[in-house]
């Protein structure tokens, strides 16, 4: 049973139609991916051809506008099933922000219909090798050129990276003024200069892509610039404050999903002549498990319905509370569901063991849970110090 | 290419219940869903009009809450959707049925395709789309797996065999009836579901679609269920063993002692 979150009809559409494409389309494959760790078209068409990229796009450009709580819907429900093969959908959402929240009209119509549809896959270049935490360490360069950028750098772990077609990457313009120095651009596969790295091999996630951004001489017109020369690093924070809530959601759909199948085995797992089910230490963590997931679901939806009212200019602090419970209880839900399957849980005959795997990386990418609380204690000092004026 | 779909709403297969006294199925509380098979007629009619375009209209005949299998078989891609439905058309067998489906199509009119699901999961007849056919006086052909239009006056089929296929060509319009076999049907889409939640869906009553009312519901079926049983399982026989003559002389012998030879 789901606490009643009051979703609207459309929200509940949501569900439905990621539940049905989870696990009619994604369930059966899931081990294939994992195993092959090859990247998911077949499923990624399916996530398109159901409309589920389209979430959170407006309906101006060929998307569902159903906001943060439209793509967090998803992103839970497909995670329930697969944490990687949905991280397509997921990543692509994180590329298309800085569109969404920087770009004009006329990048806006050339760019997100087909990220809407699912024609086109998108991707988000902020990290590089020495650039993580502190992305104002960054030393991609994009030199002016006439009305021309030239881009120099290599960007690392780019989730999606070779299989989007639509990049926005930032790189410094200025470099002498530090953090007011970096601008972002839209970058698209093929263009002459641009190139992909090594493929990572990863612990988990590994249906999802992660690739190194290789810019050599790259050159793009200016109608590329997102928003204004030294607003990249603004662009990459206001794209976290909407991003974070879909690492979130991915976190406490793998949680929930790990959940689901802990119930399962202990009611059939037989030892001392009854179910482990009927133990108190197993109550208690399936107790714990399930309480801490309906308590990360209710921070998570009131973060993405804050988001959304529009009534709050900033959100840093709260989107980062969001990714730092929600990812936090994945970690810890899929480590006791893996502790509750015993050594079962260790095989991959079962699928807990990659759900811990692919957890892990939500305490991870889009800022560590370290940085998390950097954010969140950052935004309410100042929220203090403002209201004590 | 104007493509009718026939659907039904049946039960959801879960949790089937028969009433014991009436021996007719029991509807209440119980899910409803598209008849499985239909799922495939609509996905092939969606699949034919994406090719050739025209449009897919969905019908079926059945009580108003009906309506909701219609505006499933919107959100997966029909145009649009009619139910047929008036209480005279109650306690239709399959005759009636077919009947009342061939006059709703009349009333529709331009048609040049018509697709079935093979058989609906809750009655199992597979009589209603060739008994429609008959009475629209079109070719039929079941258990198609594959279509292909050869221009837009004839079709080229494949109807499944028990030893094979047969390749079958038809003017159109035609009746098809369709299995599992064609096609996956697709999951609806949201932009689906958003237009089957506002689509408006025409309801035709019998007076609407000039139906004899000695050919609808009750009146119009000679098929009465008298009961419906699990037949008991057959045991297994007697077993003859040895070498052949010394099993038929104990044949004979048995037969004998039973009266039959």
């Amino acid at each position: 049973m789901v606490m009643d979150y009051m979703l609207s009809e459309e929200e509940q559409m949501i569900v439905e139609t990621a539940r049905t494409v989870a696990v009619e389309k994604m369930k059966p494959l899931r081990e294939y991916y994992d195993e092959k760790e090859e990247f998911p078209w077949d499923i990624v068409k399916e996530f398109a051809k159901a409309d589920l990229f389209a979430t959170y796009i407006p309906e101006e450009y060929g998307g569902f506008g159903k906001g943060i709580m439209g793509l967090v819907l998803a992103v839970e429900e497909l995670c329930k099933v697969d944490g990687a093969i949905s991280l397509s959908l997921a990543a692509t959402a994180l590329g298309a922000f800085p569109i969404l929240v920087a770009a004009n009209e006329e990048q806006k119509k050339k760019y997100l219909p087909d990220i809407a549809s699912g024609t086109k896959l998108a991707a988000f270049g902020l990290t590089e090798a020495g650039a993580g935490s502190d992305a104002t360490g960054m030393t991609t360069t994009a030199v002016k050129d006439g009305d021309y950028y030239v881009l120099n750098g290599a960007k690392c772990f780019i989730t999606n990276g070779g299989d989007a077609e639509t990049y926005t990457v930032f790189a410094k313009t200025n470099p002498s003024r530090g953090a007011r120095g970096i601008s972002c651009f839209i970058l698209e596969k093929g263009d002459t200069g641009f190139s992909f790295g090594k493929k990572e091999k990863k612990m988990g996630i590994r249906a999802s892509s992660t690739r190194e951004l290789v810019f050599n001489d790259c050159r793009v017109h200016k109608d590329r610039l997102l928003g204004k020369e030294g607003q990249g690093l603004m662009i990459a924070q206001a794209t976290l404050d909407n991003s974070r809530p879909g690492v979130a959601a991915q976190a406490l759909g793998i949680a929930t999903g790990a959940l689901n199948e802990a119930v399962e085995y202990a009611r059939k797992r037989v030892q001392f002549g009854q179910p482990i089910a009927s133990f108190q230490a197993i109550q208690h963590m399936l107790a714990e498990m399930a309480t801490e997931i309906e308590a990360a679901r209710a921070l998570l939806y009131a973060s993405a319905r804050m988001i959304d009212s529009g009534k709050v200019k900033r959100t840093s602090k709260e989107s980062a509370m969001a990714k730092l419970f929600c990812s936090e209880v994945a970690m810890k839900v899929t480590t006791n569901a893996v502790q509750i399957f015993g050594g079962y849980g260790y095989t991959r005959e079962y699928p807990v063991e990659k759900m811990m795997r692919d957890a892990k990386i939500t305490t991870l990418y889009e800022g560590t849970s370290q940085i998390q609380k950097n954010e969140i204690a950052l935004n309410l000092i100042k929220e203090y110090i403002s209201s004590s004026k | 290419m104007n493509i009718i779909v026939c659907i039904k709403q049946v039960p959801s297969m879960a949790n089937v219940q028969i009433d014991p006294e009436t021996g007719r199925l029991q509807r209440d509380g119980v899910e409803s869903v598209i008849n499985p098979f239909d799922e495939y007629a609509i996905e092939e009619g969606v699949r034919i009009r994406e090719k050739a375009g025209g449009k897919v209209i969905v019908i079926t005949m059945g009580p108003p809450q009906a309506e909701s299998a219609l505006r499933e078989a919107i959100s997966k891609g029909a145009d649009e959707a009619i139910l047929i439905s008036d209480k005279v058309f109650g306690g239709a067998d399959t005759l009636a049925t077919s009947y009342t489906l061939s006059s709703a199509i009349k009333f529709i009119g331009d048609y040049d395709l018509i697709i079935c699901g093979r058989q609906a999961s809750d009655g199992d007849t597979a009589q209603v789309g060739p008994g429609t056919a008959e009475m629209l006086n079109i070719p039929h052909i079941t258990y198609v797996k594959k279509i292909e239009l050869l221009g837009d006056k004839s079709i080229r089929v494949e109807r499944i065999m028990e030893d094979g296929c047969d390749l079958i060509e038809s003017p159109l319009p035609a009746l098809l009836t369709v299995g599992k076999e064609i096609n996956v049907p697709r999951i609806s889409s949201l932009k689906g579901k958003m237009l089957a939640k506002k689509a408006v869906i025409k309801t035709l009553d019998a007076a609407t679609i000039n139906a004899d009312a000695k050919r609808i519901g009750l009146n119009g079926s000679p098929t009465q269920v008298i009961k419906i049983f699990t037949p008991p399982q057959r045991t297994c026989g007697e077993k003859l063993t040895g070498d052949a003559k010394k099993i038929a002389v104990a044949l004979v012998k048995r037969l004998s002692e039973l009266g039959i030879a």
